[in-house]
């Protein structure tokens, strides 16, 4: 994992005072309100419906165990004693009070983290594949790219104040676990046929009220031009965004209203220009960078021998071998898994953990898992590299935390947003939506043959539970200051991403647990052998559906 | 006599903006909108005094820059300070265009703003409110270290850690 150094502490702390003395003088009455606005967003702080909200950035998601209880320690003492993990890897407070915001942004500074730019129009936290580094469909680690990418846009001194909000994500396998097409800036890890690394560059992608699939500017960026390439996209941007709407201020926006084409071209006549200069990557700084993510020291392990003994295990112990199914993975490390912690218990808001459990999790990546986990933008947690004889006791004392729910990649691990609950935005409620769902499908062996399936659940059109691109999409709208919900289905967030379709009038919140029984009564009806439920919508369309959702109950 | 923070130092400012009905150029420093200097290009050779004028953050800076580059002072307005645009034409007027004399910031940018103006080019502050110039200036040096290059700064932090 990344260390800082001297220059990056210097950075962080500075930042720190500066904006001790902004909060200072804003409490002074010496700052406007809607000048502070974008000075406290850009330092992680949005104010929601019952207080404000602080969001603290985890650079693609990689954390510490140190940081981890520091995190714990923060939630205690400054909150009410749990955080939330969020879509982008994040993680926000619920309840600070303005006052102890420096504090808590100095307790941060300490392990090595902040919450610079976790809001605001500038460039976000980047993200990546939470499996980055052990994925066995590995092209290469998109995490040295993500942190030079970090250091590269944090108080980047063009880019604080752009149309909108912008966001960049990593992928680096062949899978996609990072949603890239659907940021401001994709970037694809690619060799070209010389076996050179560089990167596929996509743009325009993006969720929100306008959802769009990001297109392709550039088939090969050689690795040593990323910082270049990247001033020169967020300069055109910058320039020509939509600054009147800010519903048309996404770069989504303009890449549609130029094509592609034309915006591919005006970012390389810009570039023609910083190509070769001297934010061109050198070697030095690639494998310095590069260095900091090398692998842990692997034990040799006999796979066989190691996959049978856990097989023996599993035999005896069906919740056990439940949650080995679903919740861990293999990587390209023999012998070792993945374990995807589920922060999906029934009845707690998905991606809430309280100070204890994160306690427990630090604890676990210690002993487990070197020291360090993974913030996924599923809102779980992974703790990677365990040795394949300790997951049984993993397994135990995850379990004991509530952490070990077997339900990853089920209809029960939905991504959901804070909703009405928290957010001032909100059309409706989504937590306890995704409260009922689980509820109402908990039988064990029907989930597990239902097989994979996102369900996604956003309070409102800013899409920030993704519901566009859910198997299963569910969208909470207003009829008269009423809560309703749309459903949509057939969306998808990999390579070949695709955007959910309205399948009708929405439902009143009483009618969704059933609505969404009949989707799944159609594909369990329809499927052929294994079939997915979003190859089966593929293949039948959306008719059966529909027809099944809004027939007369008789 | 007012004041304008620049290079650091509180000073007085001998530019006067032309007023939008003048007809004619007064003599001394003359800040002109880019739309008067043009209407106004027979008489400036002749002008007792500097000249200066003032660009929008949505300039076409390519398409218009040559001739500025012969002013002692260029002005970029923001119309509101969440507009950045005037951030990317600083730049580029410092590093694409090797400009040398004053650009100033003026119109709506604020105080938590100067650091970043300032390095990207930016080297005086007009405010348009009665903000506190001699504080103000403190905000210049709220950061000691930087990672990127811009018009203060030739290398990034990696060519220089
Ligand atoms: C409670 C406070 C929150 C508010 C007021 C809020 C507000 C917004 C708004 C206005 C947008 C749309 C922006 C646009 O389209 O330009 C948005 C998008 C988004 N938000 Fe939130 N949000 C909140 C919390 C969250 C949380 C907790 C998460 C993660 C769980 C999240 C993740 C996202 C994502 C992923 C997007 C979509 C990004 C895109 O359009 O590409 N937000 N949010
Ligand atoms: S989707 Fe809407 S309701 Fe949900 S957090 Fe975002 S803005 Fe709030």
């Amino acid at each position: 994992m990344y260390k800082y150094d001297n220059y990056d502490h210097k950075i962080v702390n500075e930042r720190v005072e500066q904006f001790r003395d902004q909060t200072q003088r804003y409490l002074a009455g010496e700052i406007a309100d809607e000048e502070f606005l974008p000075l406290r967003l850009q330092n992680g702080l949005y104010v929601q419906r019952l207080a404000p909200m602080l969001r603290i950035a985890v650079p693609y998601g990689m954390l510490s165990s140190h940081q981890v209880r520091k995190l714990a320690h923060i939630a205690r003492v400054y909150d009410k004693g749990y955080v939330h993990f969020t879509t982008r890897q994040n993680i926000q407070l619920n309840w600070p009070a303005l006052e102890q915001v420096p504090d808590i942004l100095a307790a941060l500074a300490e392990v090595e983290m902040h919450a610079i730019q976790t809001s605001g129009n500038c460039i976000r936290n980047t993200t990546t594949d939470q499996f980055a580094g052990v994925a066995n469909d590995e092209i290469e680690d998109p995490r040295p790219w993500c942190e030079l990418i970090r250091q590269w846009s944090t108080m980047h001194p063009e880019f604080a104040f752009l149309p909108r909000k912008f966001k960049i994500a990593v992928c680096g396998s062949e899978e996609d676990r990072a949603a890239f097409l659907l940021h401001d800036i994709g970037l694809q890890l690619v060799k070209n046929d010389a076996g050179e690394l560089g990167f596929e560059v996509f743009v325009g992608g993006g969720l929100g009220r306008t959802p769009v699939i990001g297109s392709s500017i550039r088939k090969f960026l050689p690795k040593e031009h990323l910082l270049s390439y990247l001033d020169a996209i967020v300069r055109v941007y910058n320039r020509y965004g939509n600054r009147d709407n800010k519903y048309k201020a996404r770069i989504k926006i303009l890449v549609k209203a130029w094509t592609p084409e034309v915006f591919a071209q005006r970012v390389e006549a810009e570039w023609e220009h910083l190509k070769n200069g001297p934010s061109t990557l050198t070697d030095k700084e690639i494998s310095r960078v590069k260095r900091f993510f090398s692998a842990p020291d692997y034990q040799s392990i006999n796979a066989t021998e190691s996959a049978d003994k856990l097989a023996a295990i599993a035999a005896d112990n069906t919740a056990f071998s439940r949650w080995l199914d679903r919740n861990t993975q293999s990587q390209k490390q023999a012998g070792y898994r993945s374990v995807t912690l589920s922060l999906k218990p029934a009845g707690v808001a998905p991606g809430d953990v309280t100070d204890k459990q994160l306690e427990t999790i630090a604890d676990l990546a210690d002993r487990y898992s070197f020291g360090e986990l993974r913030a996924t933008h599923n809102q779980n947690v992974v703790l990677t590299d365990v040795i394949e004889s300790e997951l049984y006791n993993l397994w135990k004392q995850a379990k004991a935390s509530g952490l070990a729910t077997p339900n990853i990649g089920t209809i029960n691990d939905m991504i959901c947003c804070p909703g009405g609950d928290y957010c001032s935005l909100a059309n409706a409620k989504s937590i306890p939506v995704a409260e009922a769902i689980q509820r109402k499908f908990s039988d064990l062996d029907y989930v597990y043959d239902l097989g994979d399936l996102t369900l996604n659940i956003s309070g409102c059109m800013n899409a920030c539970g993704h519901h566009h691109i859910g198997h299963i999409g569910i969208l909470g709208v207003d009829k008269k200051g009423k809560e309703w919900y749309q459903i949509q289905i057939g969306g998808s967030a990999n390579k070949n991403a695709s955007l959910g379709k309205v399948l009708g009038p929405s439902l009143a919140r009483d009618q969704i647990t059933d609505g969404i029984e009949k989707l799944l009564d159609v594909y369990v009806e329809n499927r052929i052998a294994d079939e997915s439920f979003l190859s089966t919508y593929q293949r039948i369309g959306i008719e059966k559906f529909k027809e099944r959702v809004y027939a007369p109950s008789t | 006599m007012p004041q304008v923070l620049k290079d650091h130092c509180v000073i007085e400012d001998n530019w006067i903006p032309l007023e939008a009905s003048s007809e004619t150029v007064p003599e001394g420093d003359v800040l002109l909108t880019y739309n008067q200097w043009q209407d106004f290009s027979e008489q400036l050779p002749t002008h007792n005094g500097s000249v200066g004028v003032i660009i929008e953050g949505n300039a076409e800076i390519e398409d218009i820059v040559e001739p500025l580059l012969n002013l002692p002072l260029i002005a970029i307005n923001f119309p509101k300070f969440a507009d950045g645009r005037g951030f990317s034409i600083a730049r580029l007027l410092r590093e694409r265009y090797n400009y040398q004399g004053e650009i100033r910031a003026v119109g709506g940018f604020i105080r938590d703003q100067l650091y970043l103006l300032s390095r990207c080019g930016f080297n005086a502050f007009k405010f348009s409110d009665d903000t506190d110039l001699t504080k103000a200036a403190n905000s210049l040096q709220d950061f000691s270290e930087t990672y990127q290059v811009s018009a203060d700064e030739e290398n990034p932090l990696f060519r220089r850690r």
